[in-house]
């Protein structure tokens, strides 16, 4: 057990937890922020995706010992408001269905168009590969991401 | 963690606890205003369906399970147009499980929207007469002088308007009248536009409540470890370190598993993973190759139960010009469901209180309440948001787990599964062989059809054997094996028919080859047949079948496709709606890649266009992901993929385009959460025929024999 100081959406939370405990399951089971999901535990679908240091990163199999120092950012703290672009354009288009991958795939899409803000169909797949949606919703995220990159 | 629980209180609280008045609207009575919510000042319940708020908004509480099919969104909007109120002034309630206020809350079957749709007219259309006549008597005008728009009940004549909010109370007092006139189709304002999913805010921003994510004071974590093997059971565990680590509360054992129950899920699987477990054979341990060969021999040396019989399919064969035969075969399996299972539980002495990720509330209800020995009335349900079910959901060995570990444990607990457990824990779509023959005559007719399903605890593999052509065919024999096996099966995402349905698809095109006959033109004489001389029962409607193929044909210019474009079609009637396909596939660098899916679709009105285009595109996406990639094998009964690192699933990178159309026939709703998805495998694998002359007769069709197709997508 150690204690650590987390910056998460620009704020700081204190923890105590083992070194080995993944970033994913401190967000969830001990800061209470349940929007980062669990779906594979093994970096191979990419519902835990949250950025660290604006890199998008699977925090699934990420200790919490290795990003004590860096800046977090989780699908709660990715807008103020749940303005951010593709949120907005994630309704506007109507992707989810269940809706369980989308903060996932929204972060994802957000790493890809902070590096890339016109993103071709090409950079948009290779960016969301990792991201997998069992439902089926390929298209309207694809779309989504489209839409946003335009405003 | 605090944030989380109150918000969720004072939802089951407005939704549980403070709607008190609810009735039954097939049995209208008179009942008294009452207060619905305690965070809803001044709300008026109408029915179980809706109450008016003072401030003119309505609530409308939405009964089944929202999986994905978007029920959450459609249900509410089907009220509201009949309530003639604007849709911004809705809010959608998730209601619980509640057998007295509603009927059929499941998510499954693709039967939501068919079996409630007049249902929730109903209820939408009394609300409104009842507004309506309360106005009426307020302004001493006669009923029929008054109508509404928006939420307001007008009297044009003396240009007087009053908000449903203004008038609700008065109207709840009113006896609620019988067989309100439902509006005409050309009227409706709401249904069959697009409209965003209501809980789309919440889930972009990680606010949308998953079962997992449901938490409670003084809640347990737990996970269990499970037979690693289907035929094993347990013989001892060694708990004795595991209990040690930090985190943990107790290790207990209970049917045939042992439990792990702690704070936090990453102390819990830690302590899981140094738990020492003997296990010992308990039922035979079944491999893949053993299916295999079990497959063979019960298609030749089983006894088969028959499914159906028309004429003299025997006479016929020996009689045939021409006799074409071919086989083919699915692996198992698993849902994958984003969100693995998990269930809340707190059992309480007799009572017994059940939150989470459920596709049938009612019978897992049930089912918990057996196990316990307690009252059902003592058993309450709380439905989430779920992350997919795919059918996986309506099997209760999930919750009733919970309800028995929190009744061992006397605490309030969530059991959680790994990706793993999830992926190897049973309840998969079952492995499936079929035989089919076709008889031909001297003029290329079909005049003999025969099937034969194995199955690995398929149930009835040929889903009553009444699929077309049968009823334009004169002789037929359908008949199944069942092969009973220590591995679970359950329903899946369009059970049966989800790999039946490429079977049958793929051996009629085969069939139209060796007639030399265009694949579309065959099924519409087929069709004609069965209009004009039925043989036996026909099952479906002839013209709904027509039309979609028409559609499709039409559409995607079937037939006189580009040089180079390879078209494969198919077409299914499941869950009572009509779906045709055509798949464009082009060769390049000599493999075949799929470039496009067309397909029609006849689900009689749409409710919702955004949702239910979500819902085909969504089908086809899955079912060409199983077709080509999906396959869990087994060795010494222990599956051998338990994770998406070794189970493969289709990506953002491998989708076609797709377009769709739908009939517009204004015949009331049929299913479409799963419809789509059977056709997919049969109209994807004819296209690759045509582009490359090799016959599939497998899923998935990218394994080892078929490397070729590794580029398809």
């Amino acid at each position: 057990m150690a204690s650590y100081n987390l910056k998460i959406n620009g704020k700081e939370y204190k923890t105590t937890v083992d070194d080995d405990t993944p970033l994913l399951w401190v967000l969830r089971d001990h800061l209470g922020m349940t929007g980062t999901k669990y779906g594979c535990g093994v970096a191979s679908c990419g519902a835990c995706t949250v950025h660290v240091d604006g890199q998008a990163m699977r925090s699934c199999v990420l200790p919490i010992s290795t990003v004590a120092n860096a800046k977090i950012t989780t699908i709660e703290g990715l807008s103020e408001k749940g303005d951010h672009p593709l949120q907005l354009a994630w309704d506007e288009v109507d992707v989810p269905q269940c809706g369980y991958c989308q903060a996932g795939q929204i972060m994802s899409a957000a790493a890809l168009l902070k590096k890339n803000p016109k993103p071709s169909d090409a950079d948009i797949e290779t960016a969301l590969s990792g991201n997998l949606c069992r439902c089926g919703t390929y298209h309207r995220i694809k779309e989504a991401v489209k839409l946003a990159s335009k405003k | 963690m605090q944030h989380s629980r109150r918000d969720f209180l004072k939802y089951t609280s407005a939704v549980g606890g403070g709607f008190l008045l609810g009735f039954n609207i097939l049995s209208p009575k008179r009942l008294d205003a009452a207060v619905v919510s305690a965070d809803t000042e001044g709300a008026v319940s109408f029915n179980a369906y809706l109450s008016i708020n003072a401030d003119g908004t309505a609530t409308i509480f939405s009964p089944n399970p929202e999986v994905g099919q978007g029920i959450k969104t459609s249900f509410p909007m089907i009220v509201a147009e009949e309530l003639d109120i604007d849709w911004r002034l809705v809010k959608v309630e998730q209601a619980p499980l509640d057998g007295k206020r509603f009927e059929r809350q499941v998510a499954g079957g693709s039967g939501s929207t068919p079996h409630s749709w007049k249902r929730l007219r109903q209820a939408g259309a009394t609300a409104r007469q009842m507004l309506m006549e309360a106005a009426a008597k307020r302004w001493d005008v006669p009923l029929s002088t008054c109508t509404t728009e928006n939420g307001k009940v007008w009297h044009k004549a003396s240009n007087r308007s009053l908000t449903y909010g203004e008038l609700a109370a008065d109207a709840a007092k009113l006896t609620a009248p019988k067989d309100v006139p439902l509006k005409d189709r050309k009227d409706f304002k709401l249904i069959g536009t697009s409209v965003k999913g209501v809980d789309n805010p919440l889930i972009t921003t990680g606010k949308a409540i998953f079962g997992l994510d449901f938490k409670k004071e003084g809640m347990l974590i737990a996970m269990v470890q499970r037979p690693p093997a289907f035929g094993l059971k347990l013989k001892s565990f060694d708990a004795s370190e595991a209990k040690k680590m930090s985190g943990i509360v107790d290790v207990v054992s209970f049917s045939n598993k042992v439990a792990i129950v702690g704070k936090s899920t990453w102390e819990v699987k830690k302590a899981r993973d140094i738990v020492k477990i003997e296990w010992e054979k308990a039922e035979t341990l079944e491999s893949t190759a053993d299916h295999d060969r079990i497959f063979k021999d019960l298609m030749v040396n089983g006894k088969p139960e028959v499914r159906r019989k028309e004429g003299d399919t025997e006479g016929v064969f020996k009689t045939a010009a021409k006799v074409i035969e071919a086989e083919f075969q699915c692996p198992f399996l698993p849902h994958n469901a984003m969100e693995p299972m998990n269930f809340f539980a707190h059992v309480d002495g007799d009572k017994c209180e059940l939150v989470g990720s459920t596709q049938n509330p009612q019978s897992h209800r049930d089912q918990v309440a057996k196990a316990l020995k307690i009252p059902v009335e003592n058993v309450t349900v709380q439905m989430t948001r779920m992350g997919g079910g795919f059918g996986r959901r309506l099997n209760g060995d999930f919750v009733v787990e919970a309800a028995e570990l929190s009744a061992l444990i006397k605490a309030p607990v969530k059991v959680i599964w790994t990706r793993e457990d999830d992926m190897s824990g049973g309840i998969y779509r079952p492995a499936c062989r079929y035989r089919f023959r076709a008889a031909l005559d001297k003029d290329n007719k079909m005049v003999g059809f025969e099937m034969r399903g194995v199955g690995i605890n398929a149930g009835d593999p040929t889903r009553g054997g009444n699929s077309f052509p049968v009823g334009a065919i004169d002789h037929v024999l359908i008949d199944s094996v069942n092969h009973k096996s220590p591995i679970t099966t359950g329903p899946w995402r369009a059970p049966i028919t989800n790999f039946l349905a490429f079977a049958e698809q793929s051996f009629l095109d085969e069939v139209a080859e060796k007639a030399g006959k265009d694949p579309v033109q065959m099924r519409l004489e087929w069709l004609d047949k069965a209009q004009k001389s039925p043989v036996g029962a026909v099952k479906y409607d002839i013209d709904r079948f027509r039309k979609v193929i028409q559609l499709v044909a039409e559409k995607a210019n079937w037939g006189k496709s580009p040089k180079g474009v390879h078209q494969g079609f198919s077409v299914y009637f499941s869950h009572n709606s009509y779906i045709a396909q055509i798949a464009e596939i082009v060769l390049e660098k000599k493999k075949p890649v799929l470039k496009k899916v067309y397909c029609s679709v006849d689900c009689g009105i749409l409710v919702n266009k955004s949702g239910a285009l979500n819902q085909v595109v969504g089908s086809i996406v899955d079912g060409l992901g199983h077709a080509m990639y999906g396959k869990l094998s087994f060795k010494e009964g222990a599956a051998e993929q338990n994770n998406f690192n070794t189970f493969r699933m289709i990506r953002i990178s491998e989708i076609p385009e797709v377009e769709v159309h739908f009939v517009d026939n204004g015949i009331d709703p049929t299913g479409l959460g799963e419809p789509a998805l059977p056709p997919l495998g049969g109209t994807v694998a004819n296209a690759i025929y045509k582009a490359t002359g090799k016959r599939l007769r497998q899923q998935p069709f990218v394994n080892e024999e078929t490397e070729l197709l590794e580029k398809l997508l």
